[in-house]
């Protein structure tokens, strides 16, 4: 479904601030995976996600989505496939806007936009169905503007609007890590059901490796722009925390050095 | 008195159009776009030359309004295209037209490139034209007389210019409000509120930021156009400061209907241009105000809207922490008491 192939991208390159973002990446995912991607700050994860969505272009390598090379589409054709959650709660929703117009986006993601309503009656039928997934009640303030909404809420929202139309591929990027505990929980419920229920391929970056290893059925782990650890369908139930330590200074041969990464 | 005022609404409604088109780019899109200095003249001037030409006054009108929208394109061109900062762009664009609107007028003349103003005074307009069924209505006699009757003073004027633009007015609302709530239109919304969030629903931001800018700017020329037919003449000095005039009008619609729902929010700047004509007519019939102060006063009404809201809003949580403290006060003072 999703096949990165060679992938490099180099920052400031020729000045001394010359920084390996990604080193030959290559990563496959097979229709239905869900990948957890794990790594200390500047491993590269955020970087590998804005290639993929099409926030930045590869210096050399290709991306493939659904047997289509996406590599020179500009963002905004490339998200047809892709439904993407961001960390920042505020970041994935249009805030002076209502819940169903927000929807009434997300709805015509992989149509061209016409001149018709946005929202219909029968469109706020199928938002309201949509919106009883999240059991937050939201099926019943459709016309409130979701700048009104709590962070919590508004990225259950985020998490809607992306998987509402099936992407190809869906990308959360620690789309839980703003959160308090008890949002971050039901957060992390909500996209357990959602990409189970509809079989959506995914690519999650989190720094919660408790998390990393709940969900999904393989796991990465990343270091300086390369994929350092790739954990199978197979073996990932059997992962625990310290497991994973012990690879990563295995492999790299030096403790941990993020913090936040330990708190997980 | 009274006629200054009725003269003051029937302005205020033509130019309530071009604070529609302003509200699309402040408020909607988010982008202060200054081209409507520009665009407003590129529309007075392209009627009053097709006018003199001896095209109808509707066409002149329409061709008027697609001269606005590509202005607007190239705004939001350079913007996009170009990445031009906001305000850049559109100062870059207003100071191009300046020129063009001088060769738009020019056209008329045969002997030379440029002329910064077209006198309308004997051509047909679409207020002109609509004139002699109008007075066959005898609609302005009616109301003249009831008028006088009621002791408010003859008003010897024609109502024709206030009802058209009733009905224009009332047609461009209706069009920006279905607009605004079509799938291209709430995408066209987002782009303003959230450029991140609507282009990973594969939304084209470019493109709708070139759309926004060529609507609104297509309404500023429209309102330049029926104003070069109003008031009979084309001039190149009309736009300056047009677009302080547009935001005046969003400012203080909005802050006096308020911007609850989308149709709530074009009725604001609806009637806040119609209110701004009316406090630029009572300023400048004080005796110590001329003509010339128009633009000093405009800038005082809207840093005036501007500050206003917020005076008012300190000294009302100023008055409501006072009276929780007085009430804190009177509880602790009972407390000891018992």
């Amino acid at each position: 479904m999703l096949k990165l192939q060679n992938i490099q991208k180099v920052f400031n390159e020729g000045t001394p601030d010359e920084k390996v973002a990604l080193g030959n990446i290559n990563l496959h995912l097979k229709p239905g995976d869900f990948v957890t991607i794990i790594g200390s700050n500047g491993a590269g994860k955020s970087t590998m996600m804005n290639m993929i969505s099409g926030a930045l272009t590869p210096d050399f390598g290709n991306i493939i989505i659904a047997n289509k090379d996406v590599t020179p589409l500009p963002e905004y054709k490339r998200s047809q496939y892709i439904g993407r959650v961001f960390q920042d709660p505020m970041a994935g929703t249009a805030p002076s806007m209502t819940v169903e117009e927000n929807l009434a986006i997300a709805y015509s993601r992989n149509k061209s936009r016409t001149l018709r309503f946005g929202v219909t009656k029968n469109r706020r039928d199928v938002f309201r169905t949509a919106l009883e997934r999240l059991h937050l009640n939201l099926e019943n303030r459709l016309s409130a503007k979701v700048g009104l909404l709590s962070g919590g809420e508004r990225q259950a929202l985020s998490l809607l609007m992306a998987t509402f139309t099936q992407p190809s591929i869906l990308l959360l990027d620690e789309h839980t890590a703003a959160l308090d505990p008890s949002r971050a929980e039901l957060i992390t419920q909500l996209t357990k059901e959602l990409v189970m229920q509809d079989k959506l391929t995914t690519l999650m970056v989190t720094h919660n490796m408790q998390q990393a290893l709940n969900l999904g059925n393989r796991l990465i782990m990343m270091d300086k722009g390369q994929i350092i650890l790739e954990v199978e369908e197979a073996r990932k139930p059997h992962l625990t925390i310290p497991d994973l330590m012990t690879e990563f200074e295995r492999i790299r041969g030096e403790k941990m050095a993020s913090d936040r990464a330990l708190l997980g | 008195m009274f006629v200054s005022l009725f003269g003051s609404v029937e302005q205020g409604i033509i130019y309530a159009i071009m604070a529609l088109g302003v509200y699309l780019t402040f408020r909607v899109l988010d982008f202060p776009d200054l081209t409507v200095d520009g665009s407003f003249v590129t529309g007075a001037a392209t009627a009053a030359m097709m006018i003199v030409f001896g095209y109808s006054p509707i066409v002149a009108t329409v061709v008027a309004i697609i001269a606005g929208f590509l202005a607007g394109c190239m705004t939001g061109l350079l913007h996009t295209k170009g990445k031009i900062n906001p305000l850049l762009s559109g100062i870059l664009m207003m100071i191009a037209l300046y020129s063009i609107n001088l060769r738009i007028m020019g056209l008329t003349l045969d002997n030379a490139v440029g002329r910064p103003n077209i006198p309308l005074l004997n051509e047909t307009t679409i207020f002109s034209q609509v004139q002699s069924w109008w007075t066959s209505l005898g609609i302005d006699t009616a109301l003249n007389h009831m008028l006088t009757t009621i002791g408010i003073g003859n008003v010897s004027k024609t109502w024709s210019v206030l009802f058209i633009g009733l009905i224009v007015i009332i047609i461009i609302k209706i069009f920006v409000d279905w607009f605004l709530k079509t799938e291209v239109g709430i995408a066209l919304r987002a782009t303003g509120d959230n450029k991140r969030m609507i282009r990973s629903f594969s939304a084209n931001t470019d493109r709708f930021i070139i759309l926004g800018l060529g609507l609104s700017n297509a309404l500023v020329a429209f309102s330049g156009a029926l104003i070069a037919q109003v008031n009979k003449t084309a001039d190149i000095t009309m736009g300056v400061g047009m677009i302080v005039v547009g935001l005046a009008s969003v400012i203080i619609g909005e802050a006096v209907i308020g911007t609850k729902t989308i149709m709530r929010t074009t009725l604001a700047v609806i009637i806040g241009a119609i209110i701004y004509r009316i406090v630029l007519a009572l300023a400048l019939n004080s005796q110590y105000l001329d003509a010339g102060d128009t633009k000093l006063i405009t800038a005082i009404i809207v840093i005036l809207a501007l500050i206003l809201p917020q005076v008012i809003n300190k000294s009302k949580e100023k008055k409501a922490r006072a009276k929780r403290l007085q009430e804190m006060r009177n509880k602790q003072g009972g407390d000891e008491l018992a």
